[in-house]
């Protein structure tokens, strides 16, 4: 599915992302959890095509193709998808449009139909109830005036909707309380399948006791400096992170 | 004289007028005579006037331009186009200047209810009484010029209690497919006490070769506890200039909303003055101009809040691409009378190039100690993060930076009451979007 290779990014001549290795298989979810600054979000970022991020050195293969030299737009009609940290809100653009034509444009570049109203909105209510998203939302604009967990559950939503093959979750348990973040997770694990992949960064353990991951992998200046399962994230959970410091040396 | 302005091309238009007023038997002859003397006195501004330092006019004036006799070659499919009012809408279609009352369709309106040409109205009371006492035609050249070509437009007026339902719709083309034509259109409406109607002004061309010059003016008078919408759009091609002014005068508790609306036109000069002339009245001004190519597009605006307890809201939009460039100008003035006032102003402009310009001007003169006066104006790029949020999901950049700005424009057309005239122009501004790519 995804194959990341001594990848190097850097921001602002900042260099952040220092050499990352990873390998996601169809059907696997894999926890990136670490301290604050280490790249988590770098890593999101510079998967999904931000600009501001300069990829400075390795490679990433997408399901058999060079995701670096894809624009965003590409990348997410091949199939992957960023859930964002921070939902950027779109004023006078209602949900509904917005999800129609991204939808349509990913199914057109793959081949397929345009998917007509009637189809679009019956699917759109299956997946509300997912995550147990009020109808009205949809006819508002994009994350416009959401709560914090408003604007995560509309993430999931529009994951669910658009039905990639690998899904980034850019800290999407942050801020949420116990119900909404059981609802994000009820919404992930409903998608999860055979095929389907998931990179889940967070901060918190808490979200992996709802979304179980297959791996988890630390990530500490800007490289994955331990992986296991998730006892790997129990232990980090009661040990915090200075052991791993203590464990990887300051000489990376 | 006064040095801000020139005289070079001052005697093709009085040439133009001897040949006018000795054609036409004179709409209303003291008047066109009066105007015509102002108009030489004034001449045409140049950069130097302090309105018109931004709009240069002599690209305009450079042109010859011929006063249409009244021929009529239009046909009904030439206007199909532009109907955007709907099917049950009063339709005054004005070829050239002239009402074509073959295209029009004016029946059926309610009692005491005048919706006629100004041209067949001019013998009529409020018509003696209304035309040309509000247009500033001592200080302003433009409006001395229309009014001393004052021939023909519409004369719309309204009794006591009267409503009409069905939108009105002003259709102005100007057909220069023959030659470079200039028209000169007037409106006088005069809504009475506790009326309430709606009108589309709105102005074509057809025919792209020769260029053509449509200098109108409207008068409107909202009577007391009247409620009137006034939409002006403006679809002209690139060859086409455009200056008009729009005065308007409100008394006591009376509701008037305007939208003007410019998806076109080489040169664009708005000017729209609005006087709160007594208490409790409010007034919306909503602006949206999408520019390309060389285009400029200037709205001046000046509400004037002449008395208490009156609110004004205005807000103003552009998104100019190119090497197109704006002005917008906003002055409210609050006069030592009018306490209580709420003013508010606020203009947006995004520049989809970075060679597109923007003047942006507001100028609040207040008068008066017990208000809330606030104004604010922005310009910049498209947002790049909202951008980046639609590329992540699938949507091409193309298609993004389209969703935006037609969100950004939406938000100004969902002001407009008539809904086949908001449905309707959504086309034609994704179109002029596209076009600026």
């Amino acid at each position: 599915m995804l194959e990341i290779k001594n990848l190097q990014a850097k921001v602002e001549e900042k260099q952040i992302l220092n050499g990352i290795n990873l390998t996601v298989n169809p059907g696997e979810v894999h926890a990136i959890m670490g301290p604050n600054g280490s790249g988590k979000s770098t890593l999101a970022s510079v998967l999904a095509g931000r600009d501001e991020y300069e990829v400075t050195g390795g490679e990433v293969v997408f399901r058999g193709e060079n995701l670096l030299e894809m624009s965003p737009e590409d990348r997410a009609r091949k199939g992957l998808f960023l859930a964002f940290q921070y939902p950027v809100e779109i004023p006078g653009v209602t949900n509904a449009n917005f999800l129609k034509t991204a939808l349509n444009e990913i199914r057109k570049a793959n081949g397929q139909t345009p998917m007509d109203s009637k189809e679009f909105l019956q699917i759109m209510k299956e997946k509300m109830k997912l995550v147990e998203m009020d109808k009205a939302m949809t006819q508002r604009s994009v994350n416009e005036g959401f709560s914090g967990g408003e604007k995560k559950r509309n993430e999931v939503f529009q994951m669910a909707m658009l039905e990639p093959m690998l899904a980034v979750l850019d800290e999407t348990d942050s801020g949420l309380d116990i119900d909404a973040l059981r609802i994000v997770a009820n919404g992930v694990n409903a998608l999860r399948n055979q095929e389907r992949s998931f990179i889940v960064i967070t901060h918190y353990q808490r979200l992996l006791d709802y979304i179980v991951p297959d791996f988890v992998h630390v990530l500490y200046k800007g490289r994955i400096v331990k992986s296991g399962t998730k006892e790997l994230a129990m232990e980090l959970e009661a040990k915090g992170y200075d052991w791993i410091k203590e464990e990887v040396g300051i000489h990376i | 004289m006064n040095p801000a302005y020139q005289h070079t091309d001052k005697e093709k238009f009085l040439n133009s007028y001897g040949a006018f007023a000795s054609r036409h038997e004179l709409m209303d002859s003291p008047l066109n005579t009066l105007a015509i003397r102002k108009f030489e006195e004034l001449g045409f501004p140049t950069t130097k006037h302090e309105e018109w330092k931004y709009t240069n006019v002599s690209p305009i004036l450079k042109n010859r331009f011929a006063l249409s006799t009244g021929k009529s070659r239009l046909k009904r499919e030439d206007i199909l186009p532009f109907l955007l009012t709907g099917k049950d809408s009063i339709l005054l279609v004005f070829e050239n200047g002239f009402l074509n009352r073959e295209l029009s369709l004016i029946e059926n309106l309610p009692q005491g209810v005048i919706i006629d040409s100004l041209a067949s109205s001019r013998n009529h009371d409020v018509v003696k009484q209304h035309l040309g006492k509000y247009a500033p035609m001592k200080q302003e050249s433009f409006v001395a010029l229309n009014t001393a070509f004052i021939f023909d437009g519409a004369f719309i007026y309204l009794p006591v209690n009267a409503v009409v339902e069905r939108p009105i719709h002003l259709l102005y083309v100007n057909d220069s497919r023959e030659e470079a034509t200039v028209v000169y259109p007037r409106n006088l409406i005069v809504a009475k006490k506790n009326n309430s109607l709606k009108i589309a002004c709105t102005y074509h061309t057809i025919g792209n070769i020769n260029s053509a010059f449509t200098n109108s003016v409207s008068e409107i008078v909202t009577g007391a506890n009247a409620n009137v919408e006034f939409v002006k759009v403006q679809t002209e091609n690139d060859n086409t200039y455009h200056i008009s002014h729009t005065e308007v005068m409100q008394e006591r508790d009376s509701v008037f909303n305007i939208s003007t609306i410019t998806l076109g036109g080489n040169i664009v000069r708005n000017n729209l003055h609005i006087v709160l002339n007594d208490v409790n009245c409010t007034s919306h001004l909503y602006g949206l101009y999408i520019t390309d190519g060389n285009e400029l597009v200037d709205n001046h605006t000046l509400v004037d809040h002449a008395k208490p307890n009156c609110e004004s809201n205005e807000l103003y939009k552009g998104v100019l691409g190119g090497k197109s460039s704006g002005v917008f100008n906003g002055k409210v003035f609050v006069r030592p009378d009018a306490q209580k006032t709420n003013a508010y102003q606020s203009n947006k402009n995004i520049l989809l190039s970075d060679e597109a310009t923007m003047n942006t001007k507001p100028q609040l003169e207040i008068f008066a100690d017990d208000v809330k006066c606030s104004h604010g104006a922005t310009t910049g790029q498209l947002d790049s993060e909202a951008l980046f949020y639609l590329r992540s999901r699938g949507i091409g950049e193309k298609e993004a930076k389209a969703f935006l700005n037609i969100a950004f424009a939406a938000d100004v057309i969902k002001n407009i009451s008539l809904e086949p005239l908001r449905d309707r122009l959504m086309p034609l501004i994704e179109r002029k979007l596209k076009q600026g790519d």
